[in-house]
């Protein structure tokens, strides 16, 4: 009796250290797959993460998936970054110039204060939707290293390029012509 | 007698409460900075120099002057940032188990060394109640004998 509980408890540690195991290498997996970004590297167009986010500029949430049909321009940026504040002005001008040709703009803010953000949209003028996840949750699916990141999404919901930086204006169109191209 | 007790006993308490709920209702940036992770760097904001971490100094700062307490701070970075900016979970919920877990541990653990060390000892003394190890049984004693009489010879 006692040796066969001893070893039902044997069992059962060994089965708790290979779960503890089994979570360790998936978490370790996870954060070391560079997430959509690597993907684009390695010259893969996986479908956009499919984020489900709330508005900054107004109630409700937005999901990517519910721009399909459209090019997407997915720009991550924070108040707090400099080169964000240089962008915005040209984003602004990219989603005016571009709405009626069926490409749309939008601003994910992350790792921010929603207060910020909002004072940020104000400031340069922001019209294009701007959503906020100020836990960061996405920005590993995404792979995102720094602040400002964008990804152009083709009309089919999947990811055609990405840019590292602050964006110029020639970058904005290239991305966007390639991803109504492809 | 009992009251010289009690009365030790409330001021030992209150001198190990009362620096507790000050700090609780007059936080300093200090030891906040310690309490609250940085987003972007995953260090304390003691460690890190990055502007995310610059703005929520100034955002501790400019509630400690508006005489928040610490959990109400606190709460306000969480509401932001999500409950990662926490240096250590909160006490609810599954994250209790963080808390709660370690300690039951530890008792455990030494409930199971204590339980060995006894084991051992009487084992080595002999008054475990089960043979002694490395004592044969006598027909298996004297075969050895035998063979080792044998091997010598």
């Amino acid at each position: 009796m006692a040796t066969g509980l001893r070893r039902v408890g044997q069992a059962l540690a060994i089965a708790v250290v290979l779960a503890l195991l089994a979570v360790l290498a998936w978490r370790v997996v996870r954060k070391s797959d560079g997430g959509a970004a690597a993907a684009i590297r390695r010259g893969e167009h996986p479908v956009a993460p499919n984020f489900d986010l709330s508005r900054l500029d107004g109630p409700g949430s937005l999901q990517v998936s519910a721009l399909r049909g459209k090019a997407v321009v997915l720009n991550f940026w924070a108040s707090w970054c400099l080169p964000c504040k240089k962008e915005a002005p040209l984003l602004e001008e990219a989603s005016q110039a571009w709405r009626s040709k069926g490409v749309v703009v939008v601003g994910v803010d992350a790792n921010d204060f929603k207060s910020d953000a909002r004072r940020f949209a104000r400031r340069y003028r922001i019209t294009y939707p701007l959503v906020y996840d100020g836990p960061g949750k996405w920005l590993d699916d995404y792979g995102l290293s720094a602040f400002p990141e964008t990804f152009f999404v083709r009309p089919d919901g999947r990811l055609s390029s990405w840019v590292q930086g602050e964006l110029s204006k020639e970058e904005i169109e290239t991305g966007i012509r390639k991803a109504l191209r492809s | 007698m009992i009251l010289a007790r009690a009365a030790v006993l409330a001021i030992a308490t209150l001198a190990v409460a009362s620096p507790v709920l000050a700090s609780e209702s007059q936080p300093t940036l200090a030891e906040l900075e310690t309490e609250v992770i940085c987003p972007t760097c995953h260090t304390t904001l003691d460690q890190s120099s990055s502007p995310v971490a610059d703005r929520m100094r100034t955002f501790i700062r400019s509630r400690i002057a508006a005489g928040n307490t610490k959990a109400e701070i606190k709460g306000r970075l969480v509401e932001n940032f999500g409950e990662q900016v926490l240096a250590s979970p909160p006490k609810k919920g599954f994250n209790l188990l963080a808390w709660v877990l370690p300690p039951v541990a530890a008792v455990i653990g030494a409930a199971v060394i204590g339980m060995l060390a006894v084991r051992w000892s009487r084992r080595r003394d002999g008054h475990d109640g089960e043979e002694p190890v490395g004592v044969a049984e006598p027909d298996v004693e004297q075969q050895i004998d035998d063979e080792l009489a044998r091997l010598d010879a």
